[in-house]
């Protein structure tokens, strides 16, 4: 009989293989998978996982993919690592990308150097207000922070719409929702001519690398993870839940900010009612990926956009409808979260029956 | 100037010709919503398999669906400019500042993009004159109408819906002077539990004829069993209420797409800002329910013969709006880029436009 | 407004809050056992498309709701392996089940969009019906709103006076506790998401067979979320749902009616206001100290395993 046991510390090795393992299964699932519909599976897979780093500019494009969801994901990993269940970068991240934008609106007309650099720490801040409500409603209220900040997300989108709707809509856009593009001075400058590398993807590695400084190497981010894995512990060793709480959420909330505003000055260069397709909520799958680890987080990230990409080339290059492209991606994220188990438990083969 | 010209496209088409006998022309299409969607997006992926009906091998076509209308569509725009397609038809209006910028890196390829207003070298724009299908929705609907009361449900406030608006409210006047009209906005396109809450809504306050601005059959189904009236939007709904459904005003975007096709195969392209009507079939009038009585059946025909001959045209003055100024002038016709700015609401409609 | 109209409005607002009432019970109950699912949307489209494709090709409607819910089921019973037994992230998991099952249910559906079927009947209860309003608001609908009148009244019997309920809030509040006491905490956690996705498959199966009789993508339209606010908005009590279900139903059309009665007011706004009731009602609830029996049950989303048990 196979069965399960507990091991008695993680496996280091499995860390590692556990995601190889992950991919292996998922490969032979999508072999099936792209069989059944009639399409080449070795054509596919590489399409899918290989083709979106093919060339300089796919490469490019990217890191402006993973730019704001890795900018999340760090948040999100310092949160989770520190029993803080914020479901809100995706809230926070429009709420970045609303209050940066109508800065960059504001300074619309100006030359000013300072435009840049206002209208980031405009969306950093926005996006700090949007994580510190929920924050300040589970510190003071005892309220669900997972549920408050679902809420949020929404109570985000429907501010957005309505303000590309209308304050903030082109005067000369035909009435169209949509804001006037901005002006040079406020865009995020590229860094390598041809591409769309911008600079916010500078502060997304940065961000990822900053966040790993914190967590290992501060005695704030030691008090995090002891908060994380003891809480009663961390207590009786004299830390402050609450002031911890406020640092990590702020923290994301800071980054998602940033990645809302990164966003908008940047590939987009306008506010409109679309600036995310749910980066907030991908960039959870980002961290768990990553393992909480804001380093981990910088190779999910990576990992997150190749597969996204990998849809759109499946797409145009072998007309595989986007229902098959997500069934693929579900089944790979299942697997990824699934073979996590192989790190904390063995199966052993034994000779009796189990119960 | 002219001659020299001449022997250019003749070159030119000589050099076409020869390529054609080789290489099929790739065409490239961008939806913003899922094939699936019965409305809008379905109905441009109708317009492209009618394309390839018409050329056959001649043609290589292409669709990427559910494009994100954020930093996303750019990407998608240029890979499918990098896999060879010579001619791209972006499909919603959240795609133009992208298309623009993608058509500057691929002066060699040929761009459309529906419903926008910035056009360049390689960037032509298309749109419907949905107002002259309105126009003879409204008339039916004030001819059919009991109670007086036509209701319009409204997707997003931007200059088509307005336009279409005061278009259907004037022709249910010219028929009916009693005539009021009841506006709902469910902001979306694509909703169909908003839809027919929406529908609903409507009919609980007396509206016994439905006309809608968004996509789904809901509200036909709603008024089917209501036992009252519905107009089919988009596509041909007469299949989801027999006996609701008075005529469908349809999108018929393949002859559009055959006539591009044709004039990037010729090298005869050249940017238009293109306003498509009844007078080319890229708007028809759908499915006239049998059961409708005959004065309103023969109305129908003879308003849609009188606009598509161009002997009635909407949009001509003297048209007041709802707060008393004269908005066209008597006699004159709108043009169609005094058509692109209607942000009024003609006199009779008591309502306002919302943000 | 009259009182016809008023009387419309409220038979409107349980159509529209029908759909909300059944993935919320569902989800509660789930919470309630201490685990959260995000993959409602999921298994709300898997849910409609089945149960379409069921009673679309058999005829019968019955067994378009009964396949909706086993499909619903089964969709959970994914989820539920994977955060129980395999110990994967609740979160995590639940968004990569809406992810598989936006993707399956298109892909299944695909070529059944724009077919159309003969949709559920509305039912008069005899005599109940006559009553003067409340019989039209309440008892004129069709046979799967009942079902949801029942499923409402069942639960609030079995939550609060059975020992299932009490085994249930024991494996949500504490499941060490539970598991001392010889309850089997996995289990009890396995039916409890299983129903949950029983629910959503149900409510799924409302949209595509009763409110829109039709299958198209995505249909559910963000309503598995809204009842995520709804649990919430309930306190986490059965009886509260029915009421906050109908409440949502009637705040999301009651801008329709508005606007239609000629009140200008920004749609994006009102569409805020669910969610702003909820976090106020958050708010109320924590206030209060004495009511700390109103919150989430504390073990909601942390994951419980029993090997680690010494």
């Amino acid at each position: 009989m196979i069965r399960i046991q507990a091991r008695t510390e993680p496996s280091s090795l499995m860390k590692v293989a556990s995601p190889l393992l992950a991919i292996v299964l998922t490969l032979i699932f999508g072999a099936i998978l792209f069989s059944a519909i009639g399409k080449s599976p070795v054509q596919a897979l590489q399409v899918l996982l290989i083709a979106p780093l093919a060339d300089s500019y796919n490469i490019g494009e990217m890191f402006v993919k993973m730019g704001p969801l890795l900018l999340c994901a760090v948040g999100l990993s310092l949160c989770y690592r520190a029993n803080m269940w914020n479901i809100g970068a995706e809230g926070q991240l429009l709420a970045g990308a609303l209050g940066g934008s109508a800065m960059a609106l504001y300074f619309i007309d100006s030359e000013s150097t300072f435009a840049l650099p206002i209208t980031l720490l405009a969306g950093i801040a926005s996006g700090m207000i949007w994580a510190a409500v929920p924050t300040f409603l589970k510190l003071r209220y005892n309220s669900n922070l997972i549920l408050t900040t679902i809420m949020f997300n929404y109570i985000a989108l429907y501010l957005l719409i309505w303000s590309v709707h209308g304050p903030l809509r082109d005067p000369d856009g035909y009435g169209f929702p949509e804001s006037a593009l901005f002006s040079d001075i406020t865009l995020l400058p590229t860094l390598f001519e041809g591409s769309r590398i911008h600079l916010g993807i500078l502060f997304a590695v940065l961000s990822g690398i900053i966040g790993w400084f914190i967590l290992s190497k501060t005695h704030l981010g030691f008090q995090i993870r002891v908060f994380g894995a003891d809480e009663p512990a961390a207590r009786y060793a004299g830390f402050s839940g609450k002031k911890l709480s406020w640092f990590v959420m702020l923290f994301a909330g800071a980054l998602a900010g940033l990645a809302g505003v990164s966003e908008t000055t940047g590939p987009i260069g306008q506010l409109t009612p679309n600036i995310s397709p749910g980066y907030g909520y991908s960039a959870i799958i980002v961290a768990y990926l990553g393992r909480l680890h804001p380093i981990g987080a910088i190779i999910a990230a990576a990992f997150m956009a190749v597969l996204y990409m990998g849809g759109e080339l499946a797409q145009i290059e072998m007309g595989i409808p986007v229902a098959v492209i997500s069934m693929f991606q579900g089944v790979l994220l299942f697997f990824l979260l699934a073979c996590d188990f192989f790190i904390n438990n063995r199966l052993s083969l034994t000779n009796q029956a189990t119960n | 100037m002219k001659f020299k010209s001449l022997l250019v496209g003749l070159g030119l088409l000589a050099g076409a010709s020869a390529a054609l006998a080789e290489d099929p022309l790739k065409v490239g299409f961008v939806y913003v919503g899922p094939v699936g969607d019965l409305g809008w997006s379905y109905e441009h992926d109708l317009g492209r398999k009618g394309l390839e009906e018409f050329f056959g091998d001649k043609v290589e076509t292409t669709f990427v669906e559910n494009v994100p209308e954020g930093a996303d569509a750019e990407r998608v725009i240029t890979q499918l400019a990098k896999a060879g397609n010579d001619l791209i038809f972006t499909t919603s209006f959240g795609f133009m500042n992208p298309t623009i910028k993608v058509a500057k890196r691929f002066p060699n390829v040929t761009f459309e993009h529906a419903t926008g207003y910035k056009r360049s070298k390689n960037v032509g724009t298309y749109v419907l004159r949905t107002y002259e299908g309105r126009y003879v929705s409204g008339t039916a609907a004030g001819m059919m109408t009991k109670t007086d009361t036509i209701g319009y449900i409204g997707s997003f406030p931007i200059p088509e819906v307005i336009r279409d608006i005061n278009s259907t409210f004037m022709a249910a006047k010219s028929v009916n002077p009693n005539v009021k009209m009841k506006i709902v906005w469910v902001n979306s396109w694509y909703d169909p539990g908003k839809e027919t809450d929406a529908a609903n809504a409507l009919m609980d306050q007396g509206v016994d004829v439905l006309i809608q601005h968004t996509d789904s059959p809901a509200p036909l189904i709603a008024a089917e069993k209501r036992g009252l009236r519905a107009i089919g939007q988009a596509s041909d709904m007469s299949q989801f209420a027999p006996e609701a459904h008075m005529f469908s005003v349809r999108d018929n975007w393949s002859p559009y797409y055959i006539n591009i096709a044709k004039a990037v195969m010729e090298k005869t392209w050249a940017p238009k800002d293109y306003w498509g009507g009844f007078s080319d079939e890229i708007l028809t009038i759908e499915s006239i329910n049998p059961n409708l009585p005959e004065a309103v059946k023969a109305k129908i025909n003879s308003t849609f013969a009188a606009i598509k001959s161009g002997e009635l045209k909407p949009f001509t003055g003297p048209i007041k709006d709802n707060k008393g100024n004269l908005v066209v002038a008597a006699g004159h016709s709108l043009t169609d880029v005094e058509l692109a700015q209607v942000n009024w609401y003609v006199e009779g409609i008591t309502d306002e436009i919302p943000h | 407004m009259d009182a016809d109209l008023i009387v419309q409005i409220l038979f409107a607002a349980i159509k529209t809050g029908t759909p909300l009432l059944f993935i919320a019970l569902g989800e509660v109950i789930c919470e309630k056992s201490g685990v959260l699912n995000l993959g409602q949307e999921g298994m709300m489209l898997m849910g409609a498309v089945v149960g379409f494709l069921a009673a679309y090709g058999s005829g019968n409607m019955g067994f378009g709701i009964l396949a909706a819910m086993a499909m619903g089921s089964i969709m959970s019973l994914i989820f539920a392996v994977l955060v129980l037994h395999i110990g994967a992230n609740q979160v995590a998991t639940g968004l990569a089940l809406t992810i598989f099952g936006t993707g399956l249910s298109a892909f299944i559906g695909a070529d059944f969009v724009g077919q159309t079927i003969q949709g559920f009947q509305p039912i008069a209860i005899p005599l109940l019906s006559d009553i003067p309003y409340v019989g039209r608001i309440l008892f004129s609908h069709d046979i799967l709103v009942y079902f949801s009148f029942f499923m409402t009244a069942l639960l609030v019997y079995v939550v609060n006076k059975t020992r299932i309920g009490l085994t249930l809030k024991a494996v949500g509040e504490n499941p060490h506790a539970a598991n001392a006491i010889g309850i089997k905490v996995l289990r009890v956690r396995y039916l409890s998401v299983m129903f949950g996705g029983a629910m959503a498959g149900t409510a799924g199966a409302y949209m595509s067979l009763v409110y829109t009789p039709m299958w198209v993508e995505g249909m559910t339209a963000g309503r598995g979320w809204i009842a995520l606010a709804l649990v919430v908005f309930a306190s986490w009590r059965v009886g509260r749902i029915m009421l906050g279900a109908y409440l949502f139903g009637l705040a999301s059309i009651m801008h329709l009616v508005l606007q239609g009665l000629g009140w200008s007011i920004s749609p994006n706004l009102l569409a805020m206001l669910p969610y702003v009731a909820t976090v106020l009602v958050m708010v109320i609830i924590g206030a209060d100290h004495f009511k700390e029996k109103l919150l989430a049950p504390r073990s909601l989303g942390k994951p419980f395993n029993p090997r680690n048990m010494a």
